[in-house]
């Protein structure tokens, strides 16, 4: 009886909820994030490109007014903004590169049954939760550093010479350090998407004969193909910005060897003082990353029609 | 020997040795933490000889360590907090009364989720030496509150979604009110959920190192910054810094261990299940 009666109302409420059942105004529920959201985006967003477009120097208050295209193909003659653009791009696709390659081969690994795997699971992605200037310090200093760092000692042991790593290889470093931080990133998304995967094609595929390479690069590597994207997207925008590993290890140099986009704003603006020109900067950083996250929002937008 | 049992060891040792590389920085940093600073610098270097706690003791008496960590501590829950309280009714709204514009609406959140830190950093700034907030907490609440603010909404809407919606139409049944609804049906129900949104953007905000560089020095600088100051001096200080270091990511290491399941969700707005 109990089961009839409310299947029975379930059915009169469904054709009902579409006419607005109970016609709830979610206005004011929805408000406040609506409108907060969306000063915090416009706002500094309209400042960034009104600024770009004034002589506007915290230093010499004398010099205003418009400026016209001036702070741009300042901006764009400039070489400094195209070894930074070179930098971020060089550094984004090397991490990806990185975090990518080994996640996916981890987290096949990990999803491999082995004894304490679930502690050495935790061990693998614990570096995501240190703070970037923690591990950057933690490389600085213990791991890199050229008289007491643990590598020197290595290299030091085995008779090779010792690397002087943020002055020779200052963009490397960088790359290892957040490489380092965003592997557990991409191994714990992998991993959670090859546990998707359907036990009984996998068994099929044993049974088929398949062996372990034509499994991972035919049936595995296929079902990650979605993930891996969702993966590159996000961590593209993360990385595009990277600031503290910079400003912690190199401070952008030696010269600007290691200045990425992010930290050239951060010259500009906040060293030099030169507002106009540090905007122009933020614009390029945004357009650039509007491009990446055209790309991130369709993929999403897909997943949440179901 | 078993073939099976044999490549299990063979896993397990690659398992291991896999883990233990990516852990080994943040296990030496441990490890300095309880040595001695002349053993911290020292070459060979000392794995664990006569282990000291007089690091830790040292950070506990400097006072301005427990200024920055209750500064983290302060700014992290407040803002995970108003965050929470602004996201919670947003979330209920798409989630239960979803309309032809709720989807767009979700989309539309977390493509502000997509501006570069860098493009606003100048008017934030700008804006926050005009109204006096910069090195304040407050000011640091506001941002990081907005920062992770689609995501929280993100979050809570797919937890809000599961929430079976029988049960709320019986509550309803019963005479419900949607204030009562939401108080002593959905958000019991969905606490677990809620309780995993706010560890992740207290996660994210203990982190955050771009607007805490920037926006604080002294004040109500967190420990991003604190540490990020450790960046000049050279030596003599690793042991210290290594014990501070520690402790200001205990905590979060261990948040981030408990709710790793959701924050593939978070972190992908889940486009990975």
């Amino acid at each position: 009886m109990a089961t009839q009666t409310s299947t029975s109302s379930a059915a009169t409420a469904l054709p009902a909820k579409r006419v607005g059942r109970r016609s709830v105004n979610t206005w004011p529920l929805l408000s406040p994030s609506v409108i907060l959201l969306f000063l915090w985006m416009i706002v500094p967003l309209a400042m960034t490109l009104w600024f770009s477009f004034q002589y506007y120097n915290l230093l010499s208050p004398e010099v205003a007014g418009f400026a016209g295209w001036d702070n741009y193909s300042y901006l764009l003659t400039d070489p400094a903004l195209w070894t930074a653009m070179i930098n971020t791009l060089y550094l984004v696709f090397w991490v990806l590169v990185i975090t990518v390659g080994l996640g996916t081969l981890l987290a096949v690994l990990f999803d491999q049954e082995f004894y304490g795997r679930g502690v050495a699971r935790l061990l693998a992605i614990a570096p995501f939760f240190v703070m970037p200037t923690v591990s950057a310090l933690i490389w600085k200093n213990m791991l890199m550093h050229p008289v007491n760092g643990l590598f020197a000692f290595f290299s030091r042991s085995l008779g090779l010479p010792v690397i002087d790593f943020f002055t020779d290889f200052p963009l490397t470093s960088v790359i290892i350090i957040v490489a380092w931080q965003w592997l557990p990133f991409a191994l714990l998304i992998l991993l959670t998407a090859i546990q998707s995967l359907d036990h009984e094609q996998k068994e099929a595929a044993r049974m088929d004969g398949a062996g372990p390479f034509s499994m991972f690069f035919f049936i595995i590597l296929p079902h990650l193909a979605r993930a891996i994207s969702v993966v590159i997207m996000i961590e593209t925008i993360f990385l595009l910005s990277v600031f503290a590993e910079i400003y912690v290890t190199t401070s952008g140099g030696p010269g600007l060897a290691s200045t990425n986009l992010a930290f050239l704003i951060y010259l500009r603006a906040l060293r030099e003082y030169d507002v106009g020109g540090a905007s122009a900067g933020g614009v390029i950083a945004v357009i650039l990353a509007n491009i990446v996250a055209i790309f991130l929002v369709r993929s999403i937008a897909k997943n949440i029609a179901d | 020997m078993h073939p099976n049992t044999r490549s299990k060891l063979w896993l397990t040792a690659l398992g291991w040795f896999a883990a233990l590389v990516i852990f080994f920085p943040i296990l030496w940093m441990i490890l300095t933490s309880f040595k001695t600073e002349i053993n911290a610098i020292a070459t060979p270097p000392v794995v664990l000889a006569a282990p000291t706690l007089e690091n830790y003791v040292a950070v506990r008496e400097r006072a301005d360590y427990i200024h920055f960590a209750l500064n983290s501590i302060i700014i992290s829950f407040g803002a995970t907090l108003l965050a929470t309280l602004i996201a919670v009714p947003a979330a209920y709204a798409m989630a239960f009364f979803p309309g032809r514009r709720t989807k767009d609406l979700l989309l539309w959140m977390l493509s502000t989720k997509m501006m570069p830190a860098v493009g606003v950093l100048i008017p934030i700034y700008l804006l926050f030496r005009d109204l006096h907030a910069l090195d304040t907490r407050w000011g640091l609440i506001v941002v990081y509150t907005l920062m992770n603010l689609p995501i929280v909404v993100w979050m809570l809407y797919t937890f809000f979604k599961e929430v079976p919606k029988d049960i709320l139409e019986a509550g309803r049944m019963d005479g419900a009110k949607p204030k009562q609804e939401v108080w002593m049906l959905l958000l019991p129900l969905s606490l677990p959920g809620i309780a995993s949104t706010a560890l992740l953007s207290i996660i994210l905000c203990w982190n955050e190192a771009f607007w805490s560089l920037n926006l604080t020095s002294s004040n109500a600088a967190p420990l991003t910054t604190f540490i990020a100051s450790f960046s000049a001096p050279e030596g003599l200080f690793w042991a210290k810094l290594s014990a501070a270091s520690t402790v200001a990511i205990a905590p979060i290491l261990v948040f981030g261990w408990m709710s790793q399941r959701q924050l593939v969700r978070g972190l992908t707005f889940g486009a990975v299940k």
